[in-house]
């Protein structure tokens, strides 16, 4: 059977876990049927021209998680930002896992999309935002809402900031050799509100894992969303990660993204404005190596005047690593005086390794500001050579180069724990120890 | 310590060292002048370990050692130190991080540990008076913007940090006004030592003042085509190159 037969046989035995009778199950079922008619994504389409599911789509992945396996603290401490406090909601093989979590309703809600689509008490926020922005036309996020029942719920209240980070954490155990997961997050934070949120994947061992994941987030006037996205997964696992941001009035959301680990890792990354004086913000370092595919589409649409986009990201390629970026700034004609900015900046380490790199902007008003500009070189050998001759062996004096071109990328992660775990992610990925911070 | 022999190197099927030999012994200052386009740059480089000059014969040894199958690493770790006419730019890393790497890379080589911070700082602190660098100017990232003459004196600040063997400095003087030739000479003879050798090249006498060579060579078209002593240098200051050229052709 294949994937896309078992995904729909399956729905019938999903339907048995969850409410049936809400709203949430009309969209779900509604998606169930565009998903249907869409199917999943070929090369035939534009967007996914240079990325193909193909060989992922062959595996006999099951649906649902087998066995309920726990895992012990100690054994997964170290995906965790345990230098630093922070709110958990942890999931094991898709469910979650509350040995694991550090939960609250303390002033803001840091909880589970399935405890909140079930209260009532939170009903009229999921009437409100849950599938609002996600895109429709688009399959893979359409197969992620008829399945929606797990991921993460947060919600900050006006004015208010969570006293801690948040971090998002899936793991896959391998109870399940190959795995679908399909989390689903809702993140509202309203007028003046802050939140920092941590998401990660983890394979452990040598399950394959298919996340495809979709997270909505909801940013009202004035509020500060920073967003760290580590993809530092194994060789066996892939991820499709689909997010959609809608901003209000002079919010600022940033999303880093730091892709290094995984086979096949597809960012859908949109961004939708709604209001003036925002800022969108969208960094990501990515280290390939292998045959990793990993894939950067973003979208920005602004759609009223005085605000602005920054997009910085940088990409390094070594093995038969292949790298795509294609980043979309729509300008709608009212929305005078944008100021959107876009850099693609890439190092090919390796003469098997390639990346597509691509700025689509689409401008209708007059009175903006653009700019966008893509590179694609190679490390640079007097740069090498200096290092070498100062006593650095090549494979550091190499990172060290990798390390200063992805700076300004590094630069602008703000908390100090998650800046030193992005480095030394980095280092152990590049196989060196740098007895130094950049 | 360093013992050139028969050395010929080429760059694209171009030879542009034809049979070099040299020996600098421990205390020794030896200059290395001659005109645009000689080879001493690349003579530099091979000592060094560059890989885009490809050895064809001869061979470098240095302290008895010989440097022919090191690494450019490995050789600043055996003690080599070359100051670059041209240094690189190298954004995002800064020259204090830049600097601590390079040590503490040494070090590991040797099987130490990593310089203890405070012993790391009071050498920041000794090393950047002796050349008169300003503070600020290490948090800055490596010689990108500095001025040609900044970029000099910092290159000999890294030689002053490392303290090398064998240091060979090509064109150090060139870009530097007389006040910044005197400290960065300073700083030069302050390594000089009974275990310690220097090689300077360059094209002007000027330098030669301050830095007082033991030899003078004369490198032309690939060989060393003169050797003396100091007076060398004042003679091809006022006499100029030509005479060497016609001699040589
Ligand atoms: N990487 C290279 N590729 C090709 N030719 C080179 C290269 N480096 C140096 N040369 C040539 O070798 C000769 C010697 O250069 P160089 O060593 O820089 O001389 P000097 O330092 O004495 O001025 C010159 O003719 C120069 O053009
Ligand atoms: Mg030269």
């Amino acid at each position: 059977m294949d994937l896309n037969e078992k995904l729909l046989s399956s729905f019938i035995a999903f339907e048995d876990k969850v409410n049936v009778n809400d709203e949430v199950h009309e969209i779900r079922m509604a998606a169930l049927k565009r998903f249907e008619q869409q199917g999943f994504p070929t090369k035939k389409l534009e967007a996914w021209k240079y990325t193909s599911l193909q060989s992922l789509l062959k595996k006999d992945f099951s649906i649902f998680p087998g066995s309920k396996h726990t895992l012990e603290y100690p054994t997964v401490r170290q995906y965790f930002l345990h230098e630093t406090e922070t709110f958990k909601i942890v999931f094991v093989d898709g469910r979650y896992s509350s040995f694991l979590s550090e939960t609250t309703h303390d002033g803001v809600d840091v909880c589970l999309f399935s405890a909140a689509i079930e209260k009532p008490k939170y009903k009229h926020v999921v009437d409100e935002y849950f599938n609002k922005i996600a895109d429709q036309t688009d399959a893979l996020t359409n197969l992620n809402t008829a399945f929606a029942n797990e991921g993460a719920y947060i919600f900050i209240p006006k004015s208010k900031a969570p006293v801690k980070p948040i971090e998002i954490v899936h793991f896959a155990t391998g109870a399940t050799p190959q795995i679908l997961l399909q989390p689903r997050n809702l993140i509202v934070v309203e007028e003046n509100a802050e939140v920092q949120i941590i998401e990660r994947h983890q394979s452990l061992g040598a399950v394959e894992a298919f996340t495809n994941s979709v997270t909505e987030i909801f940013a009202h006037k004035n509020a500060r969303v920073d967003y760290y996205k580590f993809q530092n997964d194994t060789m066996k696992a892939s991820i499709v990660d689909n997010t959609f941001i809608e901003q209000h009035n002079s919010s600022e959301v940033s999303i880093h993204t730091f892709s290094l680990g995984g086979a096949l890792v597809r960012n859908n990354l949109n961004f939708y404005q709604r209001g003036s004086h925002i800022n969108s913000i969208m960094k990501g370092v990515t280290l390939g190596s292998e045959r990793q595919h990993i894939d950067h589409y973003t979208l920005v649409h602004h759609t009223e005047p005085d605000c602005e986009s920054h997009q910085d990201y940088k990409g390094i390629y070594d093995g038969r690593s292949v790298g795509v970026f294609n980043g979309k700034i729509i300008v709608d004609k009212i929305a005078q005086k944008t100021n959107a900015f876009q850099q693609n900046n890439n190092l090919l380490i390796s003469d098997a390794a390639t990346v597509n790199t691509k700025p689509q902007l689409e401008i209708f008003a007059d009175d903006v500001r653009c700019s966008h500009g893509c590179t694609i070189g190679q490390l640079d050998e007097d740069a090498l050579f200096y290092l070498q001759s100062r006593g650095i062996p090549k494979k550091e004096a190499s990172a060290l180069l990798m390390y200063a071109f992805a700076n300004n990328v590094l630069e602008s992660v703000k908390n100090a724990a998650l800046s030193k775990r992005v480095k030394d992610m980095i280092a152990e990925k590049l196989g060196v120890k740098i007895g130094f911070d950049l | 310590m360093l013992k050139i022999e028969n050395l010929h190197a080429r760059v694209e099927e171009k030879e542009i060292l034809k049979g070099i030999n040299l020996e600098v012994k421990p205390g020794e200052v030896h200059a290395i002048m001659g005109p645009n386009g000689s080879g001493k740059s690349t003579l530099a480089s091979v000592i060094a370990g560059r890989e885009d000059f490809e050895v064809t014969e001869g061979n470098i040894s240095l302290n008895g050692e010989d440097l022919g199958d090191l690494d450019p690493e490995e050789r600043a770790h055996a003690g080599v130190f070359l100051s670059f006419q041209y240094p690189v730019e190298i954004p995002g890393v800064t020259v204090t991080n830049f600097i601590k790497a390079a040590i503490n890379e040494s070090r590991k080589a040797k099987g130490l540990e990593d310089m203890p911070a405070n012993e790391m700082l009071s050498k920041f602190r000794e090393k950047s008076s002796l050349l008169e660098i300003d503070r600020k100017f290490l948090s800055r990232s490596l010689n990108e913007g500095f001025s040609g003459g900044e970029k000099k004196r910092n290159e000999i600040f890294q030689m002053a940090m490392l303290e090398p063997k064998l240091a060979i400095l090509d064109e150090t003087d060139s870009g530097l006004d007389i006040d910044a030739l005197r400290i960065v000479a300073n700083g030069v003879n302050k390594l000089r030592g009974k275990d310690n050798a220097i090689v300077v090249i360059t094209h002007y006498q000027r330098l030669l003042d301050y830095i007082v060579p033991d030899h003078v060579h004369v490198l032309y078209n690939g060989k060393i085509v003169k050797s003396g002593t100091k007076e060398l240098a004042f003679e091809l200051e006022e006499k100029g190159y030509d005479w060497i050229k016609a001699e040589n052709e």
